[in-house]
């Protein structure tokens, strides 16, 4: 029971009631849905455990789809891009020595924070959207859904990682 | 055996994200399917509390707009018992009268709108506890909205006409010609009726209602108006329909409750027998 416990609990919670409080009755255009919630595997410490990691973010989108009716789509999207997150980083970050221990995000160059939120929200997106269509003719309107929509999410993301997060650059 | 351990230790997060992904998976399959969500769904004592807490914050902004909608429906039923009370009714014999009563309406407060998924679902504040199971349908003043597809003992949830799984009887306006109300995802204001014969005649601005063929919805409640026509093949047309409801505002519903359905279902079941 460490703060790092609390910290993430609170927010894990935090996020689900903004999700369906908030979010999930959002819609602009008809098409952005933004998916806020998924801020919780961009702040989920690369550091921790990744088993425990990874079953967060399957309850995570768990706990959405308990409360939009959704099946298991949010769960398999987040599990998703939870698992991917790691290598995706390594990628851009195009290091070969990867030290997760020494690793800071801050100090990555902008456009390459800015391509791992967007890459990942995109993916998330497109798995939500496929999943909920359900069939590949309907490929148009997933892609129409999760451009418009990853934009919403990253854009709320910008701004809370504007607001919230101590630049140490 | 020890390669075996030594396989699962390297393996270890790859299996459990697939097992983790396979339940993920399982439970979106089932969802697709009318009925079988059995786990995963709003209606149950929990989320169903939470959606109700989060419901009164917001019913708040809407009491103007909830207001006016009541009453209009106020004035539009007291004129109907108007014209109701010329006819003698006491004339009539009472046995009749009763068996002429089909359907019973309870109302119910939608604590939950969705209208922007390929595939909507609507939580409301009435459970088994109002006796609301699956397959009651629900309207409101201006028509059809859905179809009880869960409930727990507070709660149950619809299945709204906006969603890709459901198919509802439908027939044009003062003819017997029938067809089936499905949504193609893409507008939430306008609907699709397919399998209707060709020879139907109709123009655009007809109106839709229910078919009365299911046990579902009574004969005749409102869904739209025609929109567009498109030709489908040789047999069948398909026609673009316009809903009368607003199904970006749904504030209170009435469930349909069928007392002669399980008759009915008894009777159907016997002669596929």
């Amino acid at each position: 029971m460490n703060n790092a416990f609390f910290k993430y609990g609170f927010l894990f919670v935090i996020l689900i009631l903004l999700q369906v409080a908030v979010f999930n009755n959002i819609s602009l255009f008809g098409y952005a849905q933004p998916m806020f919630y998924i801020l919780f595997i961009f702040l989920y410490p690369i550091t921790q455990r990744k088993s425990l990691f990874l079953f967060l973010a399957f309850l995570l989108g768990l706990s959405i789809d308990f409360f939009s009716n959704s099946g298991g789509m949010n769960a398999a999207a987040t599990l998703f891009i939870a698992y991917i997150r790691l290598p995706i980083l390594k990628a851009i970050s195009r290091k070969l020595e990867f030290d997760k221990d020494l690793f800071n995000f801050n100090n990555l160059t902008f456009n390459k924070q800015f391509s791992y939120l967007f890459i990942l929200t995109f993916v998330h997106h497109f798995i939500i959207f496929q999943l909920s269509y359900f069939k590949f003719s309907a490929l148009g309107l997933v892609l129409i859904n999760t451009l418009f929509s990853s934009i919403f999410t990253f854009v709320l993301l910008l701004i809370y990682s504007g607001l919230f997060l101590k630049k140490t650059r | 055996m020890q390669q075996f351990f030594n396989f699962l230790v390297k393996y270890k997060y790859f299996l459990l994200f697939m097992l983790l992904e396979f339940f993920a998976l399982f439970f979106t399959i089932q969802s697709h399917s009318f009925h079988k969500s059995i786990f995963v769904n709003s209606s149950n004592q929990f989320t169903g509390a939470v959606l109700n807490k989060i419901d009164t914050f917001r019913t708040y902004f809407n009491l103007t707009s909830e207001n006016k909608s009541l009453l209009e429906e106020n004035t539009f039923l007291k004129n109907k018992l108007a014209h109701f009370y010329t006819e003698d009714t006491l004339q009539k014999e009472k046995s009749t009268y009763h068996n002429n009563l089909k359907f019973k309406y309870i109302s119910a407060k939608v604590i939950r709108n969705e209208f922007t998924k390929p595939n909507n679902y609507l939580t409301i504040n009435k459970g088994e506890k109002d006796s609301v199971f699956s397959n009651i349908g629900a309207v409101n003043e201006k028509g059809v909205i859905g179809i009880v597809n869960h409930s727990s003992k507070n709660y149950a949830t619809l299945i709204s006409i906006l969603n890709q799984n459901l198919k509802i009887n439908v027939k044009l306006k003062h003819t017997d010609y029938f067809g089936s109300l499905v949504w193609d995802g893409v507008n939430y204001n306008v609907l699709q009726v397919i399998d209707i014969p060709r020879q139907a005649e109709f123009i655009i601005g007809d109106t839709i209602v229910t078919g009365g063929q299911s046990t579902i919805f009574p004969e005749g409640i409102p869904v739209g108006k025609i929109l567009d026509i498109k030709i489908e093949n040789d047999r069948y047309v398909k026609i673009e329909v316009k809903l009368f409801n607003d199904m970006s505002a749904i504030g209170h519903v009435y469930l349909i409750i069928n007392p002669h359905k399980n008759e009915i279902k008894i009777l159907e079941d016997n002669n596929n027998e």
